[in-house]
């Protein structure tokens, strides 16, 4: 089995390496809480319900990379591909409590979910409100009726930037909920793979595909998707995930959306392009209008060769907090300029 | 008969030999799980078992209750994943079942394993044949409940219970994982056992190995 390089150095010390290369790419505006696995932003904007994601380690920037002012205001991080323990995301939660309650917001994988309820649960002793929303994007995971069995893909982050907007505009912890739920139910994702990526504690590849085949609806850590094809152009790739992305909420003309491709860790910026002109083309025939644009290495599997595509489609309330400006690491949106 | 049940400080020595025994048999852990999942499951319980380890020798316990809830509260805070959770969970919801408890006899042990797999099925949905450790736990918190009136000592109890663990193991392998890492395999994790279910099973071995061990010395 061919094992990979990476650039790292003892493998029991990857995550909180990452956690200070985080921190120390933020030139101040982060910090690592009490020396643990938890980035939180160094200043909590005053009067804010908490926002706190996280997750298990391995997806860089996923979920460390979108804290941040109008993004999140703390990640807590996992082992690798492992949710992180009750403990640590108890006392991120309590870190970021500002009396007004903790939405707690993450993908949907049995081992987060455990430990994220066990937290609200601790939590709840100690008297702090918390809410949770699950993101569920992935359409190859589940199909539409058993939508809860679904996992949280690269949709990850546009349900973190409206949820990072709304919190920061001092709403309520309800309606903070509320309308991070109504992003999340407005956001869908399908991925490819062609190659794995490796375990970086043991340089091992988590799945084999034989040269020439590619995997529809792969998931992060290898999942099974939905089809198996010998590879092929992109154009038809893009034609054979959007035909199952669109209906599935449905998209349809008239709509307005934000459309981010995916690296899902080795895909070059050539292919994104490549794939992005064709999901343009594909919507702009449907009469869907791209309000948005987002291109690159959001949500990662290590060195998998893969992208995926999610689309949200934006109403006028949630178009509000997608266009907010925010700063984090990983995402940067600038303030729209006057028309 | 020294079998028959342990003090408080009886069990807390069983649970820091099961820690011990945990920590040697990682390896074995880890193999099975390279089959089936991400190989970390060995590495995560052998640390989660270090951290009982590292918190029962530096406490005294009064009760039970409070002996195996320290226990789960080491695995939860320690391992991480769907294993932290669920075999933190597994310790504290079986400590809440032994409330009130003075002897950890066939009773106590009855009383554990049931309120540990509520606790366990409450946090995880899993249900037996979902391919967990559940077929594990499951059928021995069954067979313990119908041992418990026979007045059988607990190292007795405890030593049927390793045979129905091995084959609530064994039993995983022609099911597919439907909850959980593995499930992403799908067909793929036929015929190789659960790496969970497994652990449970080792549990279980290490607690009768050790109530066998303290009847060798006498």
């Amino acid at each position: 089995m061919s094992q990979s390089k990476k650039f790292i150095n003892n493998p029991k010390n990857i995550v909180p390496e990452v956690v200070e290369g985080v921190v120390a790419a933020s030139l101040g505006r982060l910090k690592r809480l009490d020396g643990r696995n938890v980035v939180m932003v160094s200043d909590l904007a005053p009067g804010k319900v908490g926002l706190l994601i996280g997750g298990g380690s391995g997806h860089e920037p996923l979920f460390a990379g979108f804290v941040g002012k109008n993004m999140a205001d703390a990640a807590v991080a996992g082992n690798i591909f492992a949710a992180p323990t009750p403990d640590l995301i108890l006392a991120a939660t309590q870190a970021v409590d500002q009396g007004k309650g903790v939405l707690y917001l993450y993908g949907n994988y049995a081992g987060d979910n455990m430990n994220f309820d066990l937290a609200a649960e601790l939590a709840a002793e100690e008297g702090l409100q918390t809410r949770t929303v699950r993101i569920w994007d992935d359409v190859a995971s589940a199909p539409p009726e058993r939508f809860t069995d679904r996992r949280g893909i690269a949709g990850d982050l546009f349900v973190i930037k409206i949820a990072g907007g709304v919190s920061a505009s001092c709403l309520d912890l309800e309606e903070v909920t509320r309308v991070t739920e109504k992003a999340r139910d407005a956001t869908r994702t399908m991925g490819v793979a062609a190659s794995a990526g490796s375990f970086p504690e043991t340089g091992e590849l988590g799945f084999e595909l034989p040269d020439d085949e590619i995997e529809v609806g792969m998931g992060l850590h290898g999942e099974a998707g939905v089809a198996r094809r010998k590879i092929m152009p992109a154009d038809e790739l893009v034609d054979f995930m959007l035909e199952r992305i669109l209906p599935d909420l449905p998209y349809q003309a008239g709509d307005r959306v934000a459309l981010l491709v995916n690296n899902l860790g080795s895909t070059t910026m050539m292919e994104l392009l490549i794939v992005y002109r064709r999901a343009a083309q594909v919507l702009a025939a449907k009469g869907i209008a791209i309000h948005d644009g987002v291109l690159g290495s959001y949500c990662t599997s290590q060195e998998m060769a893969g992208f995926s595509i999610s689309l949200l489609k934006l109403d006028e309330e949630l178009e509000r907090y997608y266009d907010m400006p925010a700063q984090s690491l990983s995402f940067v949106k600038a303030a729209r300029k006057a028309a | 008969m020294v079998g028959a049940s342990l003090t408080v400080d009886g069990a807390r020595e069983m649970l820091l030999f099961t820690a011990r025994r945990f920590v040697e048999v990682q390896d074995a852990l880890t193999q099975a799980d390279r089959a089936i999942g991400d190989g970390d499951h060995g590495v995560g319980m052998a640390r989660g078992f270090e951290a009982v380890q590292r918190t029962l020798e530096s406490t005294r316990f009064e009760t039970l209750e409070a002996l195996f809830q320290a226990a789960g509260m080491a695995l939860l805070t320690s391992i991480g994943g769907a294993a932290g959770a669920v075999f933190g969970t597994l310790f504290r919801g079986g400590a809440k079942a032994l409330a009130g408890r003075e002897a950890f006899d066939a009773q106590a042990l009855a009383a554990f394993l049931q309120g540990g797999l509520e606790a366990v099925q409450k946090r995880g949905n899993a249900k037996p044949g979902d391919k967990t450790m559940v077929d594990v736990l499951h059928p021995a918190a069954l067979q313990a409940a119908a041992l418990q009136g026979d007045g059988q000592p607990l190292g007795r109890a405890l030593q049927a219970l390793v045979e129905t663990a091995e084959q609530g193991v064994e039993a995983t392998r022609s099911m597919v994982a439907t909850v959980g890492k593995a499930k992403t395999l799908g067909e793929r994790s036929l015929g190789y056992p659960d790496p969970g279910a497994i652990s449970m099973a080792f549990i279980l071995r290490f607690m009768a190995e050790y109530l066998d061990s303290r009847e060798t010395k006498t």
